[in-house]
């Protein structure tokens, strides 16, 4: 068990290189991308941009200058925006961040409970009234995107009903948990509820799926030939088995939404979370930012996988050998 | 005469779908005696299994209509609730199924699977039961047991599986061992060795069983009495002796020849020729008439079992028959 951890976890310390590399590829060695000019600003003479290139060893081979990026983004940290001089990358992200985990965690423990829940109802009551009837709720709640949802709950929360129903709910905007941990939920409510909406539908019809395949294999029938009631063969054995999708699909969420792909839900409610940095970075192409923020996502979706394959070990028996 | 075990009467199970009513159990009645083997043989999609899992409610599908009569121990269980059957399934009847490979839930333990069917119908402590799952992984012939039972069933071999499954079957003393082609997808020695042990264990508990094949060999070596099934209909019950040696059933005569024999000078195997009927279509008559090489013009009637202890289907009379049979196997 041990060597699968430190196997996964050198294998995803690779990954996390290679995607450094690739990524500094992409925004520093692609033609026509001339991070100087950008530095130097518009209306900057060859001389300067020189000057500028020279500056900050633009001018050197590409190793080094991965190098000195890495540098200065990892131990140094001092990494600066080309577009606001004097902003540090490092120092912004750190600040971005906790804004979407805070998100992100709340809406995923919601979609979660949610989403099983709904499954299990809608597998154990097949064919009945209230199986389609989840499913429709559910396809109904992913078909709505979160730019749109969010909206009208902003509509209805601060519009006309804010001065009297919806008085307790708070203007947007964030408030740490370490300020006020009271506040900091009220103010992050209607973003869960937004953002867990979508998974919550994905989560109860994937699961359902997944149940009623289960149930259809050869090793439930054993268990009812056991003599086992049908809550025990339900839960016990063929939600136990189909948790095994549910976690990988929840690495796969989870990472990506910490990575900054909640980005729409943090637009619509106001919260300067990692996705809303990413966004505006790259509308000026500002390249160290960009960087950052990359790297951090993908910190995060390599964390959220290699996690993901250590429960994978502790759910599957037959994956801790392979 | 004692009540049986398990007396089944005129069982008939359907399936509405929408390409008509199929007919996969058509009035099978047949009883099984205390400590008796009773041998159910026929081709595929001939009712065996189906028939089975109708008796212990272990068909879900909501299309299937299930009538007749199963007496279990003198009280009827067709048609009992969940509840009720539940404490019947796992503890006084039992079931062994046909792959080993799918049989078992992937993610638990072999010794947890054993344990949480014994808590289920039982008091024990997780640690009686323990010592008992480990009591039976040896009684059925895994070595090591102790070890074993901590092991997850992809770390055994398909007949090593099918032990696990034997002693989760026999972890309750159940008074009826249904075994569905227990053999079937296992090969050829790994069957002697789970035959021979499922013998062997049947001494030991004194569990009656209804044993499901298409294996004449397996049945000729194991059962006390044999039904004969084709197309969801018995076409003859009797004795091992009787059936074996005095096949009364056109179609018996043609699955016996279809069993290779050493001294048999023929190089040949017998076929029955045709298909098996499409249980969508099975004919007003007599099932195997198309397909019978003997048929008169009475076989468009249906034959109901003939005969007081060894029964058959068959309009043919006990002359014809004797005349038959024997040109058939001196052929």
């Amino acid at each position: 068990m041990l060597a699968f951890v430190l196997r996964r976890v050198s294998s995803a310390v690779l990954v996390m290189f290679s995607i450094s590399v690739l990524v500094f590829l992409i925004f520093f060695a692609t033609p026509g991308v001339d991070p100087a000019a950008r530095i130097a600003g518009r209306s900057a003479t060859p001389q300067i941009i020189a000057q500028v290139r020279h500056a900050f060893g633009l001018d050197r081979a590409l190793p080094i200058r991965y190098g000195i990026m890495m540098d200065h983004l990892f131990f140094k940290q001092d990494l600066s925006s080309y577009v606001n001089i004097g902003a540090k990358v490092v120092p912004q992200i750190l600040q971005a961040a906790p804004i979407t985990i805070s998100l992100v965690l709340g809406a995923s423990v919601l979609w979660l409970l949610v989403g099983i829940a709904g499954g299990i109802v809608a597998a154990a009551n097949r064919g009945k009234f209230i199986d389609p009837l989840i499913m429709f709720l559910g396809i109904a709640a992913i078909s709505v995107p979160a730019y749109w949802l969010g909206e009208v709950v902003n509509l209805i929360t601060q519009g006309g009903l804010h001065h009297s129903i919806f008085s307790w709910v708070p203007s947007s905007g964030y408030v740490s948990i370490f300020q006020n941990p009271f506040e900091w939920g009220l103010h992050l409510l209607f973003p869960w509820l937004t953002l867990a909406s979508l998974y919550a539908g994905i989560y109860a019809r994937v699961l359902r799926a997944e149940l009623v395949n289960a149930l259809n294999e050869d090793y439930v029938r054993t268990a009812r030939a056991k003599g086992l009631s049908e809550r025990r063969i339900l839960i016990r054995h063929a939600f136990r088995c189909s948790l095994i999708s549910i976690v990988s699909l929840f690495g796969l969420d989870f990472g990506a939404l910490i990575g900054g792909a909640a980005l729409l839900t943090e637009v619509v409610f106001g919260l300067p979370g990692v996705g809303l940095l990413t966004y505006s970075s790259l509308q000026n192409l500002d390249l160290p930012v960009i960087m950052g923020c990359v790297m951090y996502g993908a910190f995060f979706v390599v964390l959220a996988n290699a996690v993901v394959d250590i429960g994978y070990a502790f759910l599957d028996p037959r994956v801790r050998v392979a | 005469m004692p009540e049986p075990l398990l007396s089944v009467e005129n069982l008939r199970v359907a399936f509405e779908t929408r390409a008509g009513v199929v007919r996969a159990v058509d009035g099978l009645t047949f009883s099984v005696g205390e400590k008796e083997v009773v041998g159910i043989v026929g081709e595929s999609g001939s009712g065996k299994s189906v028939s089975m899992y109708s008796l212990l409610g272990l068909l879900r599908e909501p299309n299937v209509v299930i009538e007749g009569s199963v007496k279990f121990q003198g009280r009827e269980i067709l048609g009992l609730g969940d509840d009720q059957m539940q404490s019947i399934r796992g503890k006084d009847i039992a079931m062994i199924f046909q792959d080993p490979m799918t049989a078992l839930t992937p993610v638990y333990s072999v010794g947890w699977q054993i344990e949480e069917q014994i808590r289920a119908h039982g008091t024990e402590s997780k640690h009686q039961a323990r010592a008992r799952a480990i009591e039976l992984l040896a009684e059925v012939g895994i070595p090591d047991p102790a070890r074993r039972v901590e092991q997850f069933p992809h770390e055994f071999s398909g007949g090593m599986r099918q032990r696990v499954v034997i002693a989760m079957a026999l972890s309750c003393n159940p008074k009826l061992l249904i075994a569905d082609e227990p053999t079937t997808a296992l090969d050829v020695t790994t069957q002697a060795q789970i035959l021979e042990l499922m013998g062997k264990l049947q001494e030991t508990y004194g569990s009656s069983i209804v044993l499901i094949t298409h294996d004449m060999g397996v049945i000729s070596e194991m059962a006390d009495r044999i039904v004969v099934m084709y197309a969801g209909r018995p076409a003859e019950i009797g004795s091992r002796v009787d059936v074996i040696r005095t096949p009364q059933h056109p179609y018996t005569w043609g699955l016996m020849g279809a069993v290779p024999r050493l001294e048999s000078k023929r190089s040949r195997l017998v076929t029955i020729p045709g298909n098996a009927v499409s249980p969508l279509d099975v004919p007003e008559g007599c099932a195997f008439a198309p397909r019978c090489e003997h048929r008169m013009d009475i076989c468009s009637t249906r034959p109901s079992l003939r005969g007081s202890d060894h029964q058959a289907a068959c309009w043919l009379d006990s002359a014809q028959k004797v005349s038959f049979r024997n040109r058939g196997h001196s052929a």
